[in-house]
């Protein structure tokens, strides 16, 4: 039975992952703080899928703690899914620099620091897969919200990277690029509807583009043409739109 | 957010609290204002609409399952259709159900729901083992049959008046298959129809369409659907018993006329749909979606009745006066020309020990009329003669009732008020309809 590792397990987006690849017969390992909050979602996915689910106590942001989580998973995960992330405040990251630490520090340094290790295990076994779910605000940085976008741009890069290196190892590596997704973390956001994904959409998405192979998806597939647009406004342009 | 329930009548604008977030759920039961739980809004009117609603959408998960007994506990947002979707497959079926799977089960326990098994099985709440309420002081208390047995009995049927249901435990049925023996025969009149209920004890589950404008010697002809889950032996031929063949959804995208349903186009349906049926009786193996849920396979049906809405008249009266009752109403409604596409009759087992409960031993028929302007006094026409042959109105289906009639035909208000005193000390639990109804 193949098994996959959810890191940040309490996401909306997380919990319909888990629900995805359970119902496509994985077993998960569920990874978040605190837990033992898992245990009604633990119960629901095994009477659900009959899939074995077990979670683990894992913090993004406690990097000294990363290699033992890991070397502790027995047996060893056949994937992973990095879905940790924090919006923050970007108004409160510019005044206050711990704010702005947090966002780069979960965003893109605590999921550098899991993920090399998954990697290097994964190229030894010449197996294994890594999804990481980044973001269209990496594509470009807006004044709206530069601290998270440069930091999932970081992350983006990353994955690029790793997916370069891995190639030769037959380990496959997808970037996914949500856009606006219903969730808890957007809730308080007035969020256009024809945007907008729903958190079991997005991860049936994700399933599917694991199973094809994709490199980058966005999702839904307009995000594409606007982050496309977007990216293509020239400089001198750019900096004075309100975006 | 406006918000209405099922039949489009009435509107509300209500904030959602989203009542899986238990910072958000104490925050509004210590203040003043009131609220009352909600599931898939499937009632057919203000049952669980106010201006603060809770919503069970995202407590939708299942907490344990015993493989041996089927024994099932669930938060209160899980709906039917997640039920039969996982359960089915592995041979267990809820206990009762009603016409519609997109209904949740703290909604089918607030109801205390009926199906085409209640004269053999009951109403779901007399499956229930136990429930899980949070009450308005915020504490959480359990009550079943052995335990807080007075609250038990107020909850089930109780119209989420009691406190918020958040987990229930119920025993699921086992079944062999995923289909339906049924069998379909046609009754030329009302005598006809209510000796072949009488005649169908045995089988699990009966129903009857009833031609609510015919006239004269044809009053109350109807169409009978009766059968049981089939057994193994009856699924040969099947590559999997547990296996429905994949069917394509309907959607109606938007509201029809208001003007489409009147008195001939409903006639000409009624007569059509009575004569297609060639045969007096006929036997076959029909999937539990076919068989329970026709109309859920049409999704937003409701908007057939237009923008305006409709509302559902479903009454039970007592064995002994029934056939005369029912007579008068459908003479009634024949006299006023007022039709219902979805007329269906159904001989109820006794009454169950649930203060609010609707089932009575006897006759239940229920109508849907589109929303008109005189639609309201007909109605309460019809209400003085549920009232005195001895009958009642479901509050599930209920918009419009008076409170006058409600006291008069649900008559162990008194207790019920008591115990919702001792349970909901200030008052929290409240809709739009208990605030009609005067259930405070």
């Amino acid at each position: 039975m193949a098994r996959v590792l959810i890191l940040g397990a309490t996401s909306d987006i997380a919990k319909a992952l888990a629900n995805e690849y359970a119902q496509h017969g994985y077993d998960l390992y569920l990874a978040t703080r605190q837990s033992d909050r898992l245990d009604p979602d633990i119960k629901d996915i095994s009477i659900r899928y009959q899939v074995n689910v077990k979670a683990f106590e894992f913090d993004a942001t406690a990097f000294e703690t990363h290699a033992s989580f890991y070397n502790e998973l027995d047996p060893q995960p056949d994937g992973v899914i990095c879905v940790f992330g924090y919006l923050g405040d970007q108004k409160k990251g510019e005044k206050m620099f711990s704010e702005a630490h947090k966002i780069i520090d979960v965003n893109h340094t605590g999921a550098i620091s899991i993920l090399e290790k998954i990697a290097a295990d994964f190229e030894h076994q010449k197996r294994g897969f890594i999804i990481g779910i980044s973001s269209v605000a990496g594509d470009r940085g807006r004044q709206s919200n530069y601290l998270y976008g440069s930091a999932k741009a970081g992350f983006s890069a990353y994955l690029s990277g790793l997916r370069n290196r891995l190639f030769k190892s037959g380990i496959h590596v997808l970037t996914v690029k949500p856009g606006f997704v219903a969730t808890k973390m957007t809730a308080s956001l007035k969020l256009p509807p024809f945007l907008t994904a729903q958190p079991d959409t997005t991860a049936k998405a994700i399933y599917k583009a694991h199973i094809k192979k994709k490199d980058v998806l966005y999702v839904t597939g307009i995000w594409w043409w606007i982050m496309t647009f977007i990216r293509y406004i020239p400089e001198p342009i750019f900096k004075r739109l309100g975006l | 957010m406006k918000t209405t329930n099922w039949n489009n009548y009435p509107h509300t604008d209500a904030t959602i609290i989203d009542a899986s977030n238990d910072e958000a759920l104490s925050n509004i039961l210590s203040r003043t204002t009131s609220c009352i739980p909600r599931g898939l809004g499937r009632c057919y009117g203000d049952a669980s609409l106010q201006s603060h609603i809770l919503s069970t959408d995202r407590l939708n998960r299942f907490l344990s399952f015993e493989p041996i007994t089927g024994t099932l506990t669930c938060e209160a947002g899980v709906s039917f259709a997640e039920i039969l979707t996982f359960f089915v497959p592995r041979g267990w079926f809820p206990p009762v159900t009603p016409g519609t799977k997109f209904i949740t089960v703290g909604g089918a326990i607030a109801s205390d729901i009926h199906g085409k098994n209640h004269h053999r099985a009951g109403t779901f709440c007399e499956h229930i083992e136990s429930i899980t309420l949070k009450l308005s002081n915020g504490q959480i208390s359990q009550c079943s049959l052995s335990e807080n047995k007075e609250l038990f009995h107020a909850t089930c049927g109780g119209m989420g008046l009691t406190g918020l249901i958040l987990q229930a435990t119920f025993k699921l049925t086992p079944i062999e298959s995923a289909y339906i023996k049924e069998e379909v025969i046609k009754a030329k009149d009302i005598d006809e129809i209510m000796d072949l209920f009488e005649a169908s004890a045995p089988f699990p589950y009966s129903v009857a369409w009833i031609d609510c404008l015919a006239k004269g010697k044809q009053l109350g002809r109807s169409i009978m659907m009766r059968g049981g889950h089939a057994r193994l032996e009856n699924c040969k031929g099947l590559k999997n018993p547990f296996l429905l063949r994949p069917t394509k959804p309907i959607n109606i995208p938007f509201f029809l006329p208001d003007a489409l349903f009147n008195k001939w186009t409903i006639k000409s349906f009624n007569a059509l749909y009575y004569h297609k049926k060639r045969t007096i009786s006929k036997l076959m193996l029909v999937d539990y979606d076919t068989f329970f849920y026709p109309l859920d396979r049409i999704y937003h049906w409701n908007r057939m009745y237009g923008k305006r809405g409709f509302i559902q008249y479903q009454f039970v009266l007592p064995k002994p006066s029934s056939c005369e009752g029912i007579k008068k109403i459908l003479n009634k409604i024949g006299q006023e020309g007022k039709g219902s596409f979805l007329a269906v009759l159904k001989l109820f087992g006794k009454a169950n020990q649930n203060v609010l409960s609707f089932p009575m031993e006897g006759y239940t028929l229920a109508l849907d009329f589109p929303l008109t302007d005189d639609i309201f006094d007909f109605l309460d026409r019809l209400d003085t003669i549920v009232l005195d042959y001895g009958g009642r109105i479901y509050l599930t289906k209920d918009a419009r009732m008076k409170d006058t009639l409600f006291s008069k035909t649900y008559t162990n208000l008194s207790r019920f008020l008591t115990i919702k005193k001792e349970w909901d000390k200030a008052g929290k639990f409240q809709s739009m309809q208990s605030k009609r109804l005067g259930i405070l």
